[in-house]
């Protein structure tokens, strides 16, 4: 495996305020990464820096093994990125922006054609290419934007929130598009859309107040997602203190009278024991039902871990 | 190369997709070609007296340099209009990431927006150069001195285009992009008027006046101190634009 991108312990100020701290991560090909993270958490301003829009205050990106500082025209020639909002030329057809596009990353003459060719094709474009850009609705131009990036068929390719403004047809057709793209190159997305994570991501992270406190693979999350709850339901109220000295159990969450969460370790599931406890003492268990964690709750819950800490 | 070429064309290309390019030349052509019609009414009413004058101005001394001199006072508060879109307007619509994130330096960019509207500057004084030339149907112009008062004018739009171009730089908004280019050349173009006034005369103001440079090219005599004061105020200005774009990265 290729790396594609290194990032090593990026940092960035706005005055005092630091955006982004010490943020480390790499990209091989055949990945597509998600970035995760509420707003003003510090994706685009990331993003930025990968794309050389803005330098870091500190740290350093290596693109395709090209330094970004040191040889900007060689990293980003490597590099296809879509920012927040589209940067796209009003006034001028699809056709032409993207034959814009093409000259500006240096596609050889000869190929042209057949690279803006495909992209539209890629991206669903055939049909608009000779409308202006002005007159599409905000679906067709994000995928313009998208159309833009993947041009001149770069190793890495960074989407800042790509399915912004699309109908839930066509965010499907961009998913397929991204696993599409994700299997030859390298694919970086940021979205607050957990979903679209779990959809078209092979590896996720999620970044916090600038700080990066999750890096795993979707298997990995996956895995987190299927810890850790069970929802008890009994006739007789249960008694808490009892149940918690079985092995294995971390707390116990009181939701009613009658109904108890059980939280317990990811490495043991102590479900037959509680069942055969609370059946020794004659409760009357009715429901003994594991609670899948959403990707929500482990966002959330990685959000409001790294507040208190 | 190419990639300035590139940017250039697009930026001059972007310019008659709009009304703005279209409008501006056709106001600019329609006044001067008054103008230019008042200054051959007068020499034809001047003609017989200057017949009779040994060493009198000729027909192009009558003509050409106050046609340029208006053309250059018109310029002075077109350029800022023209200018004030160049960056500044990239900025706001976010499309200024694309040239940011494409294998481009900040120097190709400059030069290629610099180019582009330099381009614009060059067909307005093709036309204005087109009306003297149109008296050789049935006169003799000096050729010498056109070609001078050209290349005054030439040097003039270039200089207030870099000017305009920092601006657009370091503005947020094209308004004030616009003011603020209308004001830095007003001031360069009034600045030898305090010589008129008083005794003390400033030789700092005066050398930096761009209106004494630009007559002194005018009267057909091209020193080396008038152009290397043009290509030196040019060169500083896109140095500093380069520099500003290249602070964008740096800061926000």
């Amino acid at each position: 495996m290729t790396t594609l991108i290194e990032a090593e312990h990026l940092t960035r100020y706005y005055g005092t305020h630091r955006a982004v701290n010490d943020v480390s991560f790499t990209l091989a090909k055949g990945e597509v990464l998600g970035f995760l993270g509420a707003n003003g958490a510090g994706k685009t301003t990331t993003m930025q820096m990968l794309c050389g829009n803005l330098a870091p205050s500190a740290g350093q990106i290596t693109i395709n093994g090209f330094d970004l500082l040191d040889q900007p025209k060689a990293a980003k020639r490597n590099l296809g990125y879509l920012p927040d909002t589209p940067p796209l030329y009003k006034e001028l057809s699809v056709q032409e922006f993207l034959l814009y596009c093409a000259k500006l990353h240096g596609v050889a003459k000869n190929s042209v054609t057949d690279a803006i060719k495909q992209a539209k094709e890629r991206c669903g474009l055939s049909e608009v290419a000779d409308r202006l850009i002005v007159n599409l609705s905000k679906g067709f131009q994000q995928r313009v934007g998208i159309a833009q990036a993947i041009l001149h068929n770069p190793e890495v390719i960074v989407l800042d929130e790509p399915t912004v403004g699309l109908d839930p047809i066509q965010i499907r057709e961009i998913r397929s598009l991204i696993r599409e793209l994700g299997q030859d190159h390298g694919v970086i997305l940021s979205t607050h859309i957990l979903t679209e994570v779990q959809e078209s991501c092979s590896h996720v992270q999620i970044i916090h107040q600038g700080q990066l406190i999750l890096n795993e693979t979707i298997a990995g999350l996956n895995r987190q997602m299927n810890t850790g709850t069970l929802q008890i339901t009994t006739r007789l109220a249960p008694d808490i203190n009892s149940l918690l000295t079985l092995p294995g159990i971390s707390s116990i969450e009181n939701m009613s009278e009658n109904r108890i969460k059980i939280h317990h370790s990811v490495t043991a599931n102590p479900a037959e024991q509680i069942a055969e406890h609370i059946i020794a003492a004659g409760w009357g268990l009715q429901e003994l039902t594991p609670v899948k964690r959403s990707m929500e709750d482990i966002f959330i819950s990685l959000t409001k871990e790294h507040r208190e800490l | 190369m190419s990639l300035i070429l590139t940017i250039a064309s697009r930026e001059f290309r972007t310019l008659f997709l709009s009304p703005m390019a279209w409008t501006i030349l056709a106001i600019l052509q329609f006044i001067l070609a008054f103008l230019f019609l008042t200054q051959i009414e007068a020499f034809t009413t001047l003609q017989p007296k200057l017949a009779s004058i040994e060493g009198a101005p000729g027909l192009t001394d009558i003509i050409v340099p106050p046609l340029f001199g208006n053309a250059a006072i018109i310029l002075l508060l077109v350029t800022p209009l023209l200018t004030m879109r160049l960056i500044c307007e990239e900025r706001r619509n976010k499309t200024l990431s694309l040239l940011l994130s494409a294998p481009l330096s900040t120097i190709d960019i400059i030069l290629g927006k610099y180019v582009g509207i330099l381009g614009l500057m060059l067909l307005i004084i093709a036309l204005t150069t087109l009306m003297p030339l149109s008296l050789l149907c049935g006169g003799e112009l000096d050729l010498g001195k056109l070609f001078a008062n050209i290349l005054a004018l030439l040097l003039l739009v270039s200089a207030f285009t870099a000017i305009g171009l920092f601006m657009s730089c370091i503005a947020g908004h094209p308004t004030v992009a616009a003011m603020a280019t209308f004001g830095v050349l007003l001031l360069l173009w009034i600045l030898d008027w305090t010589s008129g006034l008083t005794d003390q005369r400033s030789e700092l103001f005066e050398y930096l006046s761009i209106l004494r440079h630009f007559q002194n090219i005018q009267s057909g005599l091209i020193s080396s101190i008038d152009v290397s004061y043009f290509l030196l105020f040019i060169t500083t200005f896109i140095a500093l634009s380069i520099r500003s774009l290249d602070n964008e990265r740096l800061q926000k």
